[in-house]
């Protein structure tokens, strides 16, 4: 298996006589490509159990509490409510878990180390990180489509008579590829700042800013001057966008049907171009 | 082959790696030797294109590392066993790294029986000991079948077998042609593994030569000749020396360090010259002292007295620590960092208490250790056992226990 070392050390110094041929692997060398890196990514994130924590209480907590919030109103007098809607209490807390798991992606290579051994291992650092986008958002957009079609079926079927609306074509895309594709681009989100960050905590932390405070800030706003703000800060909240692609807005007026989705489109468009240029950029 | 030109590196104000040259050639091992803190990692990372240049540049076949077309088929570095996800299994891990460039997954359980852990590959890495770690990352490194190896200590944490293995990995994997470039701070680990050796400290190159070259050039014998501190009599035994062929090179504490003669005639010659020699020993400076000496100036990290003050009642005696040692004065930017006069006399009494010349006597005779246990014995040496008993003549007849200092040793004792 091995030369004996002092054989070679008291040999003719391979460099003083000709250098040696250098060595070339018998097996063919072929370009990396991006869907090589698609096939790692997705490796990489089926073999984490904090994938598998995350979604699984997502897909608990929408199906569950939806399952829960249809069971309760089934009974009841609810005219003029859309029936899907039921399914917005377990979304919004559901999404909190994408936007942790969107987070970790990125972030624990981070806190491991593990980012210089993908980055050694794939120098193109934009290729990892576009590929780590598309293998999360493909997957939380999925898991969360299906969650939301479960509770969408039993709530269109629990929910309906007692005055209830009937709900359109439109609705019910809106209640399940709508919504997969809103938390799951705030996964996406979630992802770009914590590619920004590096830092789980730190990361998780702002994304939590970014969903809760708006609407919390807003609720303490009482004065006249500041009534403009407010107004604004429910509308563009996250928890309103929800319900607006629901078709349950807190208040009239704000974005409503999909235009949330495209404002938060824009928004993780612009973190993601600021993801790509800082990890271009900085050391590792 | 790895080329860095002008590699340069900085940190806000903080300098890791200045104006560093060098090429690391196919089928050798070359070592890449520092103190910690010296910029090897820095330099590693920079190869692999983890970290930017402040300026120059490092390409690796020519090309900057980046632009290679599939990284880990021709270049495969472990750079910190703990850079792993712990929450994978080992097959896991280098499953996602195989597939990032395209490599086949029963590739994966070729290396991990390279390494010797296939019985571990389910196992999550978060449970395995430093060893096993190292272990995985060369896994890693050998996944893609690379003509280009690095290796960032890679026998850290592994025990005497393992050591073995690594060796023998390096040697092999040199000899097939491949180009392979391990860092370390032990010189003794180097000396076996490496042909080559590139010597960095505080970011600078000190050496880039053949271990052979390192060898012959660091860990010659030499002796040491002390004469009375009169007036011409240093400069007449020097002249004497040079003209029977002799080196000498002053040492800072009065002493000459010569070269290429042996005990005996050195004797002899100061017999001639009429001089006559305080002392007269065998040195043999071994590879770890000669790179020691090379990184003194450029040690980043050192250890302070631990006078645990902070457990004793606050009295006067709590200034005087007994045993430090003013730091040694060498500088950073000497010119010359080849010269040894940065070293303290290993023989000469610091502190003062002790007789001057007892403790260099007291040692002499028991002096000779044979060659050095790495390599080949250096040229130039006095190996003949009698030479101790030659500078017993030139010695005076003071015994090593007698504690009295005369009164005529007090002067050299300043001196030095």
């Amino acid at each position: 298996m091995t030369t004996p070392h002092q054989a070679t050390a008291q040999g003719t110094q391979p460099w003083q006589g000709g250098a040696p041929a250098a060595y070339t692997s018998p097996i063919p060398v072929r370009d990396a490509t991006f869907g090589d890196a698609l096939r790692s990514e997705w490796t990489k994130i089926r073999t984490l159990r904090s994938t598998m924590w995350t979604l699984g209480v997502m897909l608990l907590v929408v199906v569950g509490i939806g399952l829960l919030v249809a069971s309760v109103m089934s009974g009841h007098e609810a005219s003029g409510f859309p029936a899907l809607a039921a399914g917005f209490f377990g979304v919004l807390l559901g999404s909190l878990s994408v936007i942790t798991l969107g987070v970790l992606v990125i972030s624990s290579e981070y806190s491991t180390g593990m980012i210089r051994t993908t980055l050694t291992a794939c120098p193109s650092r934009s290729r990892v990180l576009a590929a780590k986008a598309v293998v999360f958002f493909s997957l939380a957009f999925v898991l969360t489509t299906v969650a939301c079609l479960l509770v969408a079926a039993v709530d269109s079927s629990l929910i309906s008579g007692h005055g209830v609306l009937a709900p359109s074509g439109s609705q019910w895309a809106r209640a399940t590829v709508g919504i997969g594709l809103y938390v799951a681009l705030l996964g996406l989100l979630a992802l770009a700042v914590g590619a920004m960050l590096r830092h789980s905590a730190g990361a998780i932390t702002a994304m939590l800013g970014v969903v809760l405070l708006p609407l919390l800030l807003a609720l303490f706003m009482a004065g006249e001057s500041l009534q403009t703000l407010r107004t604004d800060l429910i509308e563009y909240s996250v928890p309103n966008a929800l319900a607006a692609i629901y078709g349950i807005p807190m208040l009239d007026s704000g974005p409503h049907g999909w235009t949330p989705l495209w404002i938060l489109a824009g928004v993780t468009v612009v973190a993601l171009a600021g993801a790509f240029t800082v990890i271009n950029k900085r050391d590792v | 082959m790895i080329e860095a030109r002008g590699l340069t590196k900085r940190y806000g104000t903080k300098t890791a790696v200045y104006n560093l040259s060098f090429q690391v050639r196919p089928g050798l091992v070359t070592g890449f030797l520092g103190p910690n803190g010296s910029g090897k990692s820095t330099t590693m990372r920079m190869i692999l294109g983890l970290d930017t240049p402040t300026s120059g540049e490092v390409t690796v076949s020519g090309r900057p590392y980046r632009q290679l077309p599939n990284a880990p088929r021709h270049v495969g570095a472990l750079l910190d066993a703990k850079a792993v996800h712990g929450g994978r299994s080992a097959r896991q891990h280098l499953l996602c790294l195989a597939q990032l460039s395209g490599i086949p997954a029963r590739r994966v359980d070729e290396v991990l029986g390279v390494v010797g852990l296939k019985e571990v590959a389910g196992k999550r890495s978060k449970g395995f000991s430093l060893g096993m770690g190292q272990r995985l990352g060369i896994a890693a490194a050998l996944l893609g079948d690379p003509q280009v190896l690095l290796f960032d200590e890679p026998v850290n944490g592994l025990d005497p077998e393992g050591i073995h293995w690594v060796r023998n990995l390096m040697r092999r994997l040199a000899s097939e042609g491949r180009t392979v470039f391990v860092s370390s701070h032990l010189m003794s680990e180097m000396a076996l593994t490496a042909d080559h050796l590139i010597v960095i400290g505080r970011g600078q190159l000190l050496a880039d030569m053949g271990v052979k070259d390192f060898i012959a050039r660091n860990s010659t014998g030499y002796a040491l000749v002390r004469t009375p501190d009169e007036p011409g009599v240093r400069e007449k035994l020097t002249a004497a020396l040079h003209e029977a062929g002799g080196g000498v090179q002053p040492e800072q504490d009065g002493a000459l360090r010569v070269t290429g003669l042996e005990l005996p005639r050195i004797s002899d010659l100061a017999h001639q010259a009429d001089v006559r020699l305080w002392e007269l020993s065998p040195h043999h400076a071994s590879l770890e002292e000669a790179y020691m000496r090379l990184t003194q100036g450029a040690v980043d990290y050192r250890s302070t007295h631990d006078p645990r003050a902070g457990f004793q009642q606050p009295g006067p005696q709590g200034q005087t620590l007994p045993g430090q040692l003013p730091p040694p004065a060498t500088g950073y930017g000497q010119p010359q960092p080849y010269a040894p006069q940065g070293a303290p006399h290993p023989y000469a009494p610091q502190g003062g208490q002790l007789p001057p010349q007892a403790p260099a006597y007291g040692q002499a005779p028991a002096y000779p250790p044979g060659p050095v246990p790495q390599g080949p014995p250096p040229q130039g040496g006095f190996g003949a056992p009698p030479a101790p008993h030659h500078a017993a003549p030139a010695a005076p007849a003071a015994p090593p226990q007698a504690p009295a200092a005369p009164a005529t040793d007090q002067p050299d004792a300043e001196d030095r």
